[in-house]
Parts: structure tokens; sequence; C-alpha cells
């Protein structure tokens, strides 16, 4: 062993406590394996605690339901770049996660008959598209507060081990590219480490803070993809970001769909419930590309609200106040905090928000990360899994449906922990590190020790953000993604120049953040340059220069490699497990 | 707009201080937690958490012009000048704002934090009535911030013994759940001159409380419940 750095051994590493990674760790921990689970916050910080609105599955609790139907809606709501086999796989296990889930404890509201209440969500119809179903499993409007709450309560049980604050820095891999661990600085003590591992699973969730405004938390820097892309593993399909219709204007907290779920309406500067123009069927309850699009169209033809006509409105007072205090109480008091209104009496100002990364780490259903080797498109890299919002496996292709989030980190989470199980790893042997292990890290480390001067992480962090906010927005074109591609290469460069002046080892958030900084960048290059390529509008890929859907040259999924910012693409896969394909059609709702 | 923050680095200081800051805020800046990170870009040596600034995660808890609170969802408006800013008290300082919340979580994971029902699970959900699951309002949002334990003059007495108001709402969590089968145990668990009777309903806990939840109410049900089953 060369490195200088200290070495810990365990059969299975999960790096991030999130829904995907603590529904994963159950499966380890209750299988006897020696998992660490790392996380830059307590488990129970981790952003899936924001979720609001729900948990799609087909339960039919509330009227007749089908996992077919739930995988058209999906296969619609991804604008057929969802791949049909995972879409199948998910939809078709929904039930059992979500009846698993309610096992542990998880506190979901309730019908008079005693089952989980379930309330629409967009892009979630019946019987293919005919009128709107209720799926989505809700707890509140808490629902993600309440699922991460009952995994980390479950992990407890079955003695999950956590490293809590502690920062996954860089991937290992060996000459035959085999993934042996990470690197990790663990924050209270300022002590960098390599943590050995047989499996190496990344669970680091969303990236939304390449955006300047998001519904994300701090902490969603896109870490995982970072570790991913400077390791050499391509991202998959990252020009692909959903814009939230609904986040507070000016604050970019979240105001879920499911408001407009319970009988939630939008309305332009002149009172009008304008979706009935765009989706007629579905209205405000069409898909969230679609829904988005109409609100920035309302706003550019002059039709926002407000002094500066730069919001629409969100008028719920005519669901009653005891509707809202029960099914929505969290929204009442985000309204009240974060845009000084309660949504009992008058509406919310709201503006489409950066809310999800559809792309990713590419895998397969087993969470497994995958990439194009000689003639095979997807195959494996031993050792290296990803689920979760950082996974791309992909069952929401160009555009992801609410409440599907939720339950691809119950599916694959549970499918991949499951996998890793079946590894036997308790029989196996760790093999040797390299010799270079740690020395990304190491070098990464001693620039930030040596800048005496330089500008600030911060500074370049809100450029990069406001970079990506006027570059690539919920319209796009050619024009604007070129000059963005040269804003995000100027920024990645600058951010080779940052300094800080925290100098102590001990919880140094400064050193954090400027790590953070590196994911930020790669991230945004990855979505900027997988933007500007792809030549075709599909779900949250919006470009007035190529309005239509274009499949017979972009029905692929874009791969995006770090190394000279190279493009590659794979086919979509089309066929489903069992059933027959849902070939493409026009998307109307 | 001027503050005065509690700072500390163990590694320079040999005591804490007080470091006095005055700043122009942005007009958006409207939450305490966006002054913090204004300051910060300015100074990157101040230490504190955060993650979602919304008032879900628990992170940015407080001593804010002397209460308990969270950064992210006290608006500026309401502070007075100099704004204090001091961490939780009670607690081991770590750096700056951040402290050690070792104590606060081993008096969480000891009131067995979880569901306990070893009946075989049906196929589907598990019933429960509106009734039933409304019991559980007020309980189960509690985000696990530390603002109440961390204000309980018996917690910062007894930290290792009393297990708190964060610990006991959340125990209650649990034997208020029509489908927990831990009753008895919870309870035994509980019954102490310590665990639980060291609470002298003082209130601050729910006072501070920024989910709005009502710890102390919670423990006097558990109270009850043990002074019955006993007679
Ligand atoms: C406001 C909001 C509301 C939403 N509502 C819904 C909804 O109603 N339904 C739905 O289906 N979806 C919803 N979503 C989407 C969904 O919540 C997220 O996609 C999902 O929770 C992500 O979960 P995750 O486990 O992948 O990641 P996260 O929960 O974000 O967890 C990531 C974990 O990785 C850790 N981590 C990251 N980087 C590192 C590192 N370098 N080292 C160590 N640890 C690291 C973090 O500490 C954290 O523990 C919502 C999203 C938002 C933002
Ligand atoms: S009511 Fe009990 S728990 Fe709450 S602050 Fe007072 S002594 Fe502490
Ligand atoms: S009861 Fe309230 S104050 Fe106490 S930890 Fe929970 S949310 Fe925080
Ligand atoms: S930052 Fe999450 S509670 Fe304040």
């Amino acid at each position: 062993m060369v490195s200088k750095l200290p070495v810990r051994r365990f059969d299975a590493l999960i790096i991030g406590a999130g829904g995907a990674g603590m529904r994963a760790s159950l499966q380890l921990a209750e299988a006897g394996l020696s998992v660490a689970v790392l996380s830059k916050v307590f488990p129970t910080r981790s952003h899936t605690v924001a979720a609001q609105g729900g948990i799609g599955a087909s339960l039919g609790n509330m009227s007749e339901d089908h996992w077919l139907w739930h995988m058209y809606d999906t296969i619609k709501g991804s604008d057929w770049l969802g791949d049909q086999d995972a879409i199948e796989y998910m939809c078709k296990m929904a039930p059992q996660v979500v009846y698993e889930l309610e096992h542990f404890g998880m506190p979901f509201d309730r019908n008079p008959d005693g089952t989980i209440y379930q309330r629409p969500f967009g892009g979630h119809s019946a019987n293919f598209g005919e009128k709107a179903i209720q799926r989505a499993c809700a707890a509140a409007d808490r629902t993600g507060h309440a699922m991460l709450h009952t995994l980390y309560q479950r992990n407890v049980r079955a003695r999950t081990q956590f490293f809590v604050e502690w920062m996954a820095l860089d991937l290992i891999r060996d000459a035959d590219g085999e993934v042996l661990g990470v690197t990790a600085l663990e924050m209270e003590t300022g002590d960098v480490m390599i943590l050995e591992a047989k499996v190496t699973m990344f669970a680091t969730g969303g990236a939304g803070r390449i955006f300047a405004a998001s519904t994300n938390a701090f902490i969603n820097t896109g870490d995982g993809l970072g570790m991913a892309a400077r390791a050499g593993v391509p991202l998959q399909d990252m020009e692909f970001w959903q814009f939230h219709p609904t986040g507070v204007a000016g604050a970019g907290v979240l105001i879920t769909e499911g408001v407009r779920g319970e009988g939630g309406i939008l309305l332009n500067s002149q009172g009008e419930r304008f979706m009935e123009r765009y989706a007629p069927n579905l209205k405000d309850l069409a898909s969230r590309d679609v829904v988005s699009r109409s609100m920035d169209q309302e706003i550019k033809e002059g039709r926002g609200c407000g002094p500066n006509r730069d919001y629409v409105l969100l008028k719920l007072d005519h669901l009653g106040p005891e509707v809202i205090n029960k099914r929505l109480p969290s929204i009442r008091e985000i309204a009240i905090k974060f845009a000084n209104v309660d949504p009992i009496r008058e509406p919310i100002p709201v503006v489409p928000t950066i809310h999800y990364m559809m792309g990713g780490i590419p895998t397969n259903v087993h969470g497994q990360v995958v990439l194009p080797q000689g003639s095979d498109p997807a195959a494996v890299l031993p050792g290296l899994y990803a689920v979760g919002e950082c996974a791309c496996v992909s069952v929401h292709g160009a555009n992801r449906l609410g409440t599907n989030s939720l339950l691809d980190l119950l599916v694959f989470g549970r499918s991949a922990g499951n996998h890793v199980v079946g590894q036997n790893l308790t029989a196996q042997s760790h093999k040797p590190l390299p010799k270079d292990a740690g020395e990304l890290s190491l070098a990464r480390l001693a620039r930030l020790d040596a800048a005496t001067s330089g500008e600030s992480v911060a500074q370049v962090a809100s450029d990069l953000r406001k970079s990506m906010q006027s570059h690539c927005g919920v319209f796009r074109n050619q024009q604007l993604l070129a000059a963005g591609v040269q804003k995000v290469l100027e920024l990645e460069a600058r951010s080779q120049r940052t300094a800080i002046s925290d100098r102590s080892r001990i919880f140094n958030t400064a050193r954090v953040e400027a790590l953070e900084l590196d994911n930020l960048v790669e991230t945004a290059k990855a979505t900027i340059f997988s933007a500007e390529a792809r030549r075709e509008s599909r779900g949250a890929q919006a470009r007035s220069d190529y309005p239509a859907r274009d499949d017979a040259n972009w029905l692929n999924h874009t791969l995006w490699y770090r190394d000279g910012n190279r493009l590659a693409y794979k086919p979509v896969n089309l066929k489903p497990m069992s059933v027959d394909s849902f070939p493409p059609k026009a998307r109307t709702y | 707009m001027r503050f005065r923050i509690y700072r500390y680095d163990p590694e320079q200081d040999a005591k804490p201080r007080l470091q006095e800051y005055d700043i122009a805020l942005d007009p958006h800046d409207r939450m305490l937690l966006d002054a913090l990170i204004r300051l910060k870009s300015v100074d990157d040596s101040l230490s504190f958490r955060r993650s979602c600034r919304e008032g879900v995660c628990g992170s940015d808890a407080m001593n804010i012009n002397g209460r308990n609170g969270l950064a992210c969802t006290t608006n500026l408006k309401t502070l007075a000048e100099p704004v204090e800013l001091r961490p939780l008290p009670g607690l081991p300082v770590v750096r700056d704002l951040i402290v050690d919340m070792s104590q606060f979580f081993k008096q969480y994971h000891s009131i067995k934090p979880y569901l306990v029902n070893d009946e075989p699970p049906p196929e589907r959900e598990r019933l429960q009535s509106p009734g039933e699951r409304e019991r559980l309002d007020g309980l189960y949002e509690c985000i696990l911030c530390a603002c109440c334990s961390t204000a309980c003059p018996s917690f910062w007495w007894n930290p290792d013994k009393f297990v708190g108001p964060a610990g006991l709402l959340n125990a209650y969590r649990f034997i208020a759940d029509s489908r927990d089968r831990d009753l008895n145990d919870r309870l035994d668990n509980l019954e102490d001159p310590y665990r639980l009777f060291r609470c002298h309903s003082i209130m601050n806990c729910v006072d501070v409380c920024p989910k709005g939840l009502n710890p102390t109410r919670a423990i006097g049900n558990i109270k009850t419940m043990i002074v019955k089953r006993a007679v």
C-alpha cells in the first residue's frame, strides 16, 4: 500500500442516506452484511424529507386501477424516452413496496375503510389517458418526511451503521476499471480516509443547485455525478431537467402538485384558468413539462401577474379551510412564511422552478452501473451501483411524473440492495487497492490548501447558477445553448482558481462547499453539452428552434463523458419485460 | 443589519467569543438563514449547518436572541438588533453554531423509535381508521431539530438520564399507533424517576417547537398511562 491515507474496510458502502440509500441499506443490514452508509447530513436531514405530495402505486383504493395504466402514464410522461422494461418493473412492484413501507410504520393518511388514502397527481390517469385517477399514496403533504423518518427508524431497528457528516470525495478504480471504494472526508475532524468496499453504491440524490431558482436543498450538489464523471463513468440524459410548475415566486420553495390534485387551479392576470386551453382533458393536472411551458408562455405573452407580470397565481381558497388544513397543512405554512399569503383566502404567486434531474448515472434494474463496452451498449461496471435521483434507470425518460421519484427510490433501492445481497460478498475478498488510490482527492485538497488568493467559491457557484438559469431554462435554442457551453467552460476554469480563507480542520464548511463546487461544475457541463447537442424537443427539453419531437433521429439516450466532453448515444429500450410495447405516439393531455 | 455571533474554533480559540458583524442585506434576504449565507459569503469561516431552507430537515436550529429556533423560518423582520446568535444551549459545541448532537440522538434511539409488530403482515396494508391515524398528528411531524430538548432545564441537568421532550414525543408517537404491539415494554422503558419523570411541565419545549408540536402533552399522556397501568 502506497497511499498515505488510513484505510477502513467494509463489504459494502452506500453513499447517501436519503430514501434510496436507506431503502437499500435496509436490505443489506437485515441480511447481516457489513455495510457503511455515509451521509453529508444526519440521515433524516436528506432532501427526501422535503417531498410533499405522494408515492405513485396502483393500489386501487379510490377506484379501479392497474399497474399497466400506471406504466402507460409513465411512458407517455417520459415522452417515450423511458426504458419500458424498467418502467414495467417499477409500476408492477409499486404496490408491494408501498405496502412494505406501511408495514414498517409509515403514517399514511387513511380512507374511511382503513386503507391508504390516494390523491390525484399530474399525468396519472385511468384507462390509458381517459380521465384523472387517484394514485398518489400520501401522508398529508409531508409524504417524504414521513417516508424518510420511517426508513431511518427501520434502519435503527436493523442496526445499520451510519457515518454521519462524512463526505465522499472520489471513487477508487483499479487498472481493470473495477470500483474498490471511495475517499471520504470526516467533517468534524477534517480527516481524509480511504473506505474500501467490494461494492460501492451511490445514492447521493439530485443536483438542483446548478440552477439559481431551485426547489432543492443546499446539499443537492450532484456529488455522485461529479465522482462518477471524474472516474470516467458517463452520465446519461442530463439535458432533461424538470421545472416544477409551482415554486413560490422569488423563494423557490415547492408547492406540491398535490394542491392541484386536491382541486387547486392556475390563473393568469385575466383571472383565466389558462390550462383549459393547453390541456383540455387533464387541464391543471397535465404533466409537468406541459404545465411549465404553458405558464412560461402566458408570462411571455404578457399575462403574468404582479408588478412585473412575472408569475401566475395558484388558487386554492375554494377548497375550503377544512381540506387545506387536513390535506395541505405544510403548504399553508410555506405560503404564509415564504409568500406572505394565507392560501385559505388568497392565491399563491408561483413560477416554474428547477426541481428534478431525470438523467444521472446509467444503471440497469438491479442498480448496477452500466456503460457501453465493445458491442455491448450496457455492460456492467463491476463494483458500482447507483440508485435514486442520481441514477438513470431510465424510468423517467424526458419528463418524470410526480410521485414516481419516491417510488423509484423504494423500488430500485430495494432491488439494488437485494442484488448486492445475492453477490455473497462475505465469501469474497477485497481486491488490492491501486497505487494511486486517493491521489485525486489529495490533489484537490492540496490545491485548496495552497491557494492563498483567488475568487470566492460562493461567487463562482452563484455565477454558474445564473448562467445555467439563463442559458438552459424552460425554452432553449441553439444560440443560447452554444453561448451557455462557453460560459460553463469559463466557469470551470474559474472553479480551479478559487481560494478559501477558512484554514481550520474542524468542521470546515468552506472546504466542503469548495469540494461541492467541483461536482456542480461537472453536472452543469454534462447538462449543457447534452442539451446543446439534442436538436429536438422532447419532454423537459423544449427547443424553440426544433419544436417537434424527432423519433427518427433522437429516440436515443445521451451519454456524456467528461473526457473531452464527448457525447455518445444508445437506443431507448421500447421492449417491456412481459407486455406489449407502447410505441411512440403524439402526446396530448 | 447588525449581528453578534458566537464564534469558537477549538483549533484556534482558547475560549469562545462573540463576533460583531454589520452587513447590508439584499431585499430578497427574507429569513435569518439568508442573512447567515450572506455573512458567510464575506467570512467563509463562519460555520453552521443548513440544508432544506424550508423548515423540514431540522439542520439549522440555533439560539436566536435568547430563544431556540430555525434560522430558515425565522423572518428577519421579527428580530431585534443586534441579532445575537449562539449554538443550542446545553450541548457540547463543535465549532461556532454547530453542536454535537450525539446525546440528543442517543436519547431518541433509546425509546425504540420504530414500529414493533411481529404479527405476520397482511398482503395489503394494515388497516387503520382515520380516527386512529389522527392520533399520530402532532407527533409524527417532529424534525429532530432539538430546539425543545435544548430549551429544557431538566435535559440540561441530566442529558444522559432524562429522555427529553423530543425523545418522549417520539416515544408517544409509537405508543399512540394502533399498529404497534409494544405498549408494555415501551412504558416499562420509561417508568423511571429520570427517563420520564424529570419532566416538570415547564413547557419551554412547547414554546420553542418550530413545528408547533406539544411534547408536554405527549409526556402527560405517557404519565397518565403509567399511572393507570399501576392501578
Ligand atoms: C421539494 C420537493 C418535493 C418533492 N416531492 C416529491 C413527491 O411528492 N413525490 C415524489 O415522488 N418525488 C418528489 N420529489 C422528488 C424526490 O423527493 C427526490 O427525487 C428524492 O427524494 C431523492 O432521493 P434520494 O434518496 O435519491 O436522494 P436524497 O434524499 O437527496 O439523499 C441524498 C443523500 O446523499 C447524501 N450525499 C450526497 N452527496 C454525498 C457525499 N458526497 N458524501 C456522502 N453523502 C452524500 C446526502 O447527505 C443524502 O443523505 C420532491 C423533490 C423536492 C425537492
Ligand atoms: S415540559 Fe418537560 S420536557 Fe418540556 S421543557 Fe418542561 S421539563 Fe422539559
Ligand atoms: S418536538 Fe419540535 S422542537 Fe422538538 S425536536 Fe421535534 S420538531 Fe424539534
Ligand atoms: S435548513 Fe432545514 S430546517 Fe432549516
